[in-house]
């Protein structure tokens, strides 16, 4: 057991902490203000142009083949310099490498990885949420094409994307989790209508509804084979579960630091229960760095898709919920006051954590029924 | 950057485990039984445990923080009624002024239990609370005599009993008066960062010793969920029940992620960012394990809340453990000092 950089590693973190020093975009938060979407894109490809990004992802399609915890350097990194935490795509790419066949992942993995091509991820449905295999979208074959007509919500990017990694029903007449597959859909094209969603903390640029009415996508961009939608699907989800591949580490580390910062201008313009929920937020920012560090060592080991992505994910949600209980607890009044207040909009944006990517409540499903073995109902 | 676990560290684990496995107590019963409490002493004796923390010849301990972390998590998830970290913290604490460790001493602390004791005079102020002593025999404990800018070790020692709350380890109560003895052999002072850094120990342990707790009473808490029936079925089969215990467990993870790092870094970094490791495991873990012990004697229902039932040996292990060097609350205020500034006192 050793915490300490390699000597590898203690290079990679001198050479990006000094490329951070002088690239940092000074971007607002995403979850807090729509100005970051404008200019995600530049920051993805300028992270990548640099080498900064896809680190543990095959070198051949443009990734680095680091062992995983390169990313918790980078991690600690851009939260130390207040920088924009990584773009948050790995799960797709899990997806891609575990499920795809080799033309699939050369036609998509470099464009994904490097930021050229912009992605999102058309799951959940109005009807279909908790439930997702219960989706009604539909892909039908039409010569070399499937033909897609639905309806996606909650689909985060929607409108910048030029791709949608989507699940549809390609076979109705077998049971609900058999007969959904895979598709790298293209999303400029007619056939597909975008309908953005306002968040209760007013960001507009980040969730949206897609309508598929009729829209084409080759069948030779199914992902995976007819029918594996639903495993591929719970590949997905299980690293979207994980901190460790989002990258949210540093965006709650920035927060606590911000808020550390505030109080320690004056100290005594605060009350203990403030100043209070402000250690609080690093003890759990501080636990979630270490589980990350810890998760991303096992990684060593192999890749494990498995059910522990969502003790992660119940652990990131308790974090970005104290995170944003104490903004809210310091800000006091002046959340009130001030409807542009950021830190009411990190309170009101932590709310999603506990529902995105799964809900807490299939999480604990999750752990209960297949960590701990209690008996299903 | 690697925390796994080295082969050697997790052969430890796994003797630790099946050692305090076959001899803790499994039954609130057998803690009345004085040859299985004799024989899991003396394995833990024999194992050269309880030297871990002491004088390797060159002024570094036997063994890291590690492995001192991984024995008392094997203590805590068995509940396992033999004194360990309070012998380790005083064998450490001896290294630490090149002095041989007092046989059977522990530590003595004030009485809020968050730092060791000082003594200024040559007989004790206040009463001084000796931690996992050994059950048997005079109770012997350390306190710090200032001097300079630094403190020397005195022993004081007395045979009080009594027990405390946690009826797996031993506290006694040294009365005011008691006399101070200096610790003839020590070669030089304890500096604030040697104390710092002991306290780091003390604050990994503590910690490990919580999350070892919160692994067994979950343990026994899934494991009585899959038995207990109502409306004829188990009653891990409710949802209610199944959240609880996925909660518990989801903490007890995020607190064992937590507590590896402090028993590093008491080996490994500079006093002062071990012992801020140590407080934000403490902190995680206090009140973890104090959620967890209560879902588990929740899930028990009314079997919970009686003496029969071995759930409150884990809830009054980890009320000792919790408080031994602080609880929450305490680490939040000192985190709040070193990390914003605030001065003690300010309300």
């Amino acid at each position: 057991m050793d915490f300490r950089d390699s000597p590898a590693e203690a290079e990679f973190r001198a050479r990006f902490r000094s490329w951070i020093a002088e690239n940092n975009p000074g971007l607002p938060a995403s979850s807090t203000d729509d100005a970051y979407w404008a200019r995600q894109a530049e920051w993805h490809t300028a992270l990548y142009d640099a080498g900064f990004f896809g680190l543990s992802w095959p070198a051949r399609f443009g990734g680095h083949d680091l062992p995983s915890v390169f990313d918790v350097i980078l991690d600690e990194e851009l939260a130390a310099a207040s920088a924009p935490p990584r773009p948050s795509l790995g799960y797709l790419v899990q997806g891609i490498t575990t499920h795809a066949n080799e033309a699939v992942q050369q036609r998509f993995l470099p464009g994904l990885i490097s930021g050229r091509e912009r992605w999102c991820q058309g799951f959940s449905e109005p009807d279909a949420g908790s439930d997702l295999a219960a989706l009604r979208t539909t892909a039908t074959r039409d010569g070399d094409d499937y033909v897609i007509d639905g309806h996606k919500i909650w689909t985060s990017y929607s409108d910048v994307a030029d791709w949608c990694f989507l699940l549809a029903r390609t076979d109705p007449s077998v049971p609900k989790h058999k007969g959904l597959s895979a598709f790298a859909v293209p999303m400029k094209q007619p056939g597909i209508e975008q309908f953005p969603l306002r968040m209760i903390n007013g960001i507009t640029k980040e969730f949206g509804q897609v309508a598929f009415d009729g829209a084409r996508v080759a069948a030779e961009n199914m992902i995976g084979e007819p029918g594996e939608g639903w495993r591929i699907a719970m590949t997905i989800v299980s690293h979207e579960r994980e901190p460790g591949e989002v990258g949210y580490v540093s965006r709650y580390a920035k927060t606590v630091k911000d808020l550390e910062a505030t109080v320690r201008n004056d100290p005594a313009a605060f009350r203990s229960d403030q100043r209070e929920a402000v250690a609080w937020a690093h003890v759990q920012a501080e636990m979630l760095r270490l589980h990350v560090r810890r998760r991303l060592s096992e990684r060593l080991d192999g890749p494990d898709h498995g059910p522990g992505g969502s003790i992660d994910k119940l652990l990131m949600t308790w974090v970005e919920q104290s995170v944003g209980n104490a903004a809210l607890t310091v800000a006091g009044s002046h959340s009130v006051t001030d409807e542009d207040d950021v830190a009411l909009k990190i309170y009101l944006y932590s709310r999603a954590q506990s529902v995105m990517g799964g809900t807490s409540q299939i999480q604990k499903n999750i752990i209960a029924q297949r960590i701990l073995g209690l008996p299903t109902s | 950057m690697d925390t796994r676990e080295t082969p050697e560290q997790s052969e430890l684990r796994r003797t630790a485990r099946r050692l305090t496995r076959e001899l803790g107590p499994r039954t609130v019963a057998a803690l009345d039984d004085s040859k299985r409490r004799d024989r899991l002493a003396e394995a833990v004796r024999d194992a050269g445990w309880l030297e871990l923390r002491q004088d390797d010849g060159d002024g570094a301990p036997l063994a890291s923080g590690i492995e001192a972390a991984i024995i008392t998590d094997a203590l805590g998830e068995a509940v396992a009624d033999v004194s360990f970290a309070g012998p380790v913290l005083a064998a450490d604490l001896a290294r630490r002024v090149g002095a041989t460790a007092v046989d059977g001493a522990v530590v003595g602390f004030a009485p809020d239990l968050f730092d060791a004791a000082v003594v200024s005079g040559p007989t004790t102020t206040t009463p001084i609370h000796a931690i996992d002593c050994a059950a048997a025999g005079p109770t012997r404990a350390y306190v710090l005599a200032p001097e300079g800018e630094g403190y020397r070790l005195a022993t004081v020692e007395s045979d009080v009993d009594g027990n405390g709350t946690d009826l797996t380890r031993t506290v006694r109560t040294i009365p005011v008066g008691t006399t101070c003895v200096p610790v003839e052999d020590q070669s030089r002072l304890l500096s604030r960062a040697d104390l710092e850094a002991w306290t780091a120990l003390g604050l990994a342990l503590t910690s490990s010793d919580l999350v070892g707790g919160m692994r067994g009473v979950l343990d026994l808490a899934v494991a009585y969920a899959q038995e207990r029936k109502q409306y004829g079925v188990a009653i891990g089969t409710f949802q209610a029940v199944q959240h609880l215990l996925a909660e518990g467990h989801c903490l007890m993870e995020g607190a064992f992620s937590a507590a590896l790092y402090p028993s590093w870094a008491v080996d490994n970094l500079g006093s002062d960012e071990a012992c801020s490791a140590g407080r934000v495991a403490k902190a995680y873990s206090a009140r973890a394990a104090r959620t967890v012990c209560e879902t588990a004697v929740q899930v028990y229902g009314g079997m919970g809340n009686t003496w029969e039932c071995l759930v409150h040996v884990y809830l009054r292990r980890a009320l000792l453990s919790s408080q031994w060097f602080g609880d929450d609350g305490r680490q939040l205020q000192q985190l709040q000092r070193t990390r914003m500034g605030v001065l003690d006192g300010l309300s």
